[in-house]
């Protein structure tokens, strides 16, 4: 089986066909089609390859009521996406071999993306002792990063365990940064806004002091670590002088961070709950100049779907998170200079390569290039469009930019050859 | 207006038209044998209360019913922050019993936001978590104009847990609003982090605050407070943050004492600061009736028939 790509920009550095069979791609050049090969007209499109997303969760096993292996690998197809790590906290939590090779299972026979799988730091994500990373390392599912994701691992002398104990295998630890004694009961950024709504608010100190501990750490046990959905200015300047320092620290800023603040919360609309919460004006600013520059690594998603009636209620009441997978790129996109002037050597640098090398995918994050896996997206630079949430693929609809209109749309994507998205549409799997 | 959520988005022509109305629910009420107006006949009231407050409750009960409107109390012992019905669901069965006007206390900042999607009635906030209590401020008000003579030009302090006060968040902007100089007190572990935008100055010294002050509005100490680090003891804090005697002699001879109840004597307020003549508390709890009566006119009228 083949197909032929007609006419891409290479991640905006010109024009070529790209020819893909039997799952890689077989040659570069000025190309006819072969016998029996499809060819996707691509005039006009650019060709990325496929993006690759830290920070998933992909709510099954546990909430399918807000999101199933398959819904949300579909959502990540029409995204962009060609491979998802899948967050460990779902119910069961992934703190075992079984529940990660679970994952991984329902994550190949949906189809639509890979599924890698994220193990629990500790049991239960309760932060008090180590899961079996190593079990989990060596399953089928071949788990590389570990997070307690949703919970920060706080206690200084587990996570310097958890540090130490992954070199093993050539583990990461992926912290979510949240001193949980000044975060008690927040609801929103702690500032102006928070003051004025009576919202208690969650301090950017909170993810600043963690992430400046585990820069320690990770520098003291010579180890490396993830920082997943940094969310401050200050942050990224702690980051910025770790990797001076030659500390070997990577860090992901989440789309909404990108573009959201605290200002989204005067609605009292809990589609704009997420933790850590929006932040302000200053904050997107460093953030995005951390993208352009390269102190943030990578760009997550964090898509987190919830049930209608998780979100259709009072602030406090609602849980916190947002979709991500399918409009991740246009706010990629608009945060690198937008469509006209972003580089898409850098767009693919934080949403493909840098994340598939994150997360140890080999498959992943490679260039068009012959004899690689042909992992690849199109996208359409100058077509914008409409966040319509009845119309996403995710099976929940809390996405905070609905009525939006975006930059660029995905018009394909390919997962080792094989279409998933087509003139901006999921491919069926019927054959 | 449609909803009364908070008073920083009240005009000033707006809340000067709910203290006139006031003043005149006061006068055309007080001289009655039956102290009742026809206005709001056959239309429904419903006081739906999420936190115990038999204060607040009777006193909005106690407004409607002089406007003669029907009055249903539903109280709620749960809400979808601790796993009762959902505020969406509630809402849709007062929707579909027919209220013209709900009345909300919540526990949760927004909540009588968020009630304005599922009803189509007016929306009265009584107090939502820490963010607001604008009746509470707009029956303050009114007791100030009453003692002082009015509110322009005159200088207010609000003492205490400003944090996680919605009578003070209430009281800011429309102190504020309405041309007084406010100016906030407390230890500043109990003051929002960022409040350079709040039109208050703050200050850490209640000595100090008190010498020109026409009004001091003494806030009421949580008891959950006093065990997580906000401040080290009670005496401590009596004492540095307290209302007794001798500040209240530091006050000028015109200028009053307040507090929106209920009190915690011998914490935030002296028992005799509290009985004294310049205390102006049982005259709050009287003025809050007529300020409500003033709102749910004003919502369920339009102001059209007085």
């Amino acid at each position: 089986m083949s197909t032929l790509i007609k006419g891409a920009d290479l991640l905006g550095r010109g024009r070529a066909d790209v020819l893909v069979r039997d799952g890689r791609v077989a040659e570069i050049g000025t190309l006819t089609a072969p016998a029996g090969a499809e060819t996707v007209d691509a005039d006009g499109l650019i060709l990325l390859p496929g993006l690759v997303d830290l920070h998933t969760h992909l709510r099954e096993p546990g909430r399918e009521d807000a999101e199933t292996v398959l819904t949300g690998t579909q959502a990540a197809a029409k995204g962009g996406y060609t491979a998802v790590c899948a967050m460990a906290n779902s119910y069961p939590v992934a703190d075992t071999a079984g529940v990660v090779e679970q994952v991984a299972a329902l994550g190949r026979a949906a189809g639509y993306a890979d599924v890698q799988p994220i193990g629990a730091v500790s049991i239960g994500l309760a932060g008090e002792r180590l899961a079996e990373l190593g079990a989990m390392a060596d399953s089928a599912a071949r788990v590389r990063i570990f997070s307690d994701d949703g919970h920060c691992v706080h206690d200084p002398r587990l996570m310097r365990r958890a540090l130490e104990y992954v070199k093993t295998f050539g583990g990461l630890i992926a912290q979510h940064a949240e001193e949980p004694r000044l975060t008690e009961g927040a609801e929103m950024n702690e500032g102006a806004v928070s003051a004025e709504l009576g919202l208690p608010g969650w301090p950017s100190v909170a993810e600043e002091a963690i992430v400046a501990r585990d820069v320690l750490l990770a520098e003291y046990v010579g180890s490396r670590v993830h920082f997943c959905h940094i969310s401050t200015a200050r942050t990224v300047e702690i980051i910025r002088e770790a990797k001076a320092r030659g500390v070997d620290v990577t860090a992901e800023v989440c789309p909404h961070h990108l573009l959201l603040t605290d200002e989204a919360a005067h609605s009292y609309d809990p589609v704009f709950k997420v933790n850590p919460p929006l932040r302000t004006d200053r904050d997107v600013a460093a953030l995005r100049a951390a993208l352009a520059e390269g102190v943030v690594d990578a760009v997550a998603t964090d898509h987190a779907p919830h049930a209608p009636q998780d979100k259709d209620c009072e602030w406090a009441a609602a849980r916190p998170g947002m979709l991500g997978l399918e409009t991740a790129l246009s706010i990629t996109v608009a945060a690198l200079g937008g469509p006209e002037d972003c580089d898409w050597d850098t767009v693919a640098e934080r949403t493909s390569r840098a994340p598939a090398r994150i997360a140890s995918l080999p498959g992943h994050g490679r260039d068009p290039e012959p004899g690689a896996e042909a992992n690849l997206t199109l996208v359409d630079p100058s077509e914008s469009w409409t966040v319509v949430p009845s119309e996403l693929a995710s099976l929940s609809q809390n996405t905070p930019y609905a009525g939006m209109e975006l930059p660029v749309t995905v018009q394909a994507t390919f997962l080792r050859g094989r279409a998933t998205v087509l003139d901006g549409k999921l491919v069926e799997e019927t054959e | 207006m449609k909803h009364l959520l908070t008073t920083k988005q009240l005009e000033r022509d707006e809340a000067e038209l709910i203290l006139d109305l006031t003043g005149q629910m006061a006068e055309a009420v007080s001289g009655r044998e039956v102290p009742k107006l026809p206005t709001l006949r056959g239309r429904t009231v419903v006081n739906l209360f999420y936190e115990d407050s038999t204060r607040t409750r009777t006193s909005f009960e106690t407004a409607a019913k002089r406007l003669s409107a029907d009055v249903v109390n539903f109280s709620a012992k749960t809400s979808s922050v601790n796993k009762g019905e959902s505020l969406r669901d509630t809402a849709l069965t007062l929707q579909a019993m027919g209220a013209d006007a709900v009345v909300i206390r919540h526990p949760a900042a927004g909540a009588p936001q968020r009630l304005t999607e599922w009803v189509d009635g007016a929306v009265l906030n009584a107090g939502d978590g820490t963010h607001a209590h604008p009746t509470q401020a707009l029956l303050d008000a009114y007791t100030m104009q009453r003692r002082l003579g009015g509110i322009e030009g005159r200088t207010v302090a609000i003492v205490g847990d400003i944090l996680h006060s919605r009578v003070a968040r209430s009281n800011i902007w429309l102190l504020a609003k309405l041309g007084a100089n406010v100016r906030l007190v407390g230890p500043p572990t109990l003051l929002p982090n960022d409040i350079d935008a709040w039109p208050a100055e703050v200050s850490y010294d209640l000595d100090a605050a008190l010498t020109d002050a026409d009004a001091v509005m003494m806030l009421r100490v949580q008891r959950e407070r006093m065990n997580d680090a906000f401040f080290p003891t009670t005496n401590e804090y009596a004492r540095l943050f307290g209302l007794d005697e001798r500040r209240l002699a530091l006050m000028p001879d015109h200028a009053i004492v307040m507090h929106p109840g209920p009190m915690n004597r011998g914490m935030e307020i002296a028992a005799r600061v509290a009985d004294s003549p310049r205390a102006t508390i049982t005259e709050q709890v009287a003025n809050g009736v007529w300020v409500r009566m003033a709102v749910l006119y004003l919502l369920l009228t339009n102001g059209a028939s007085a």
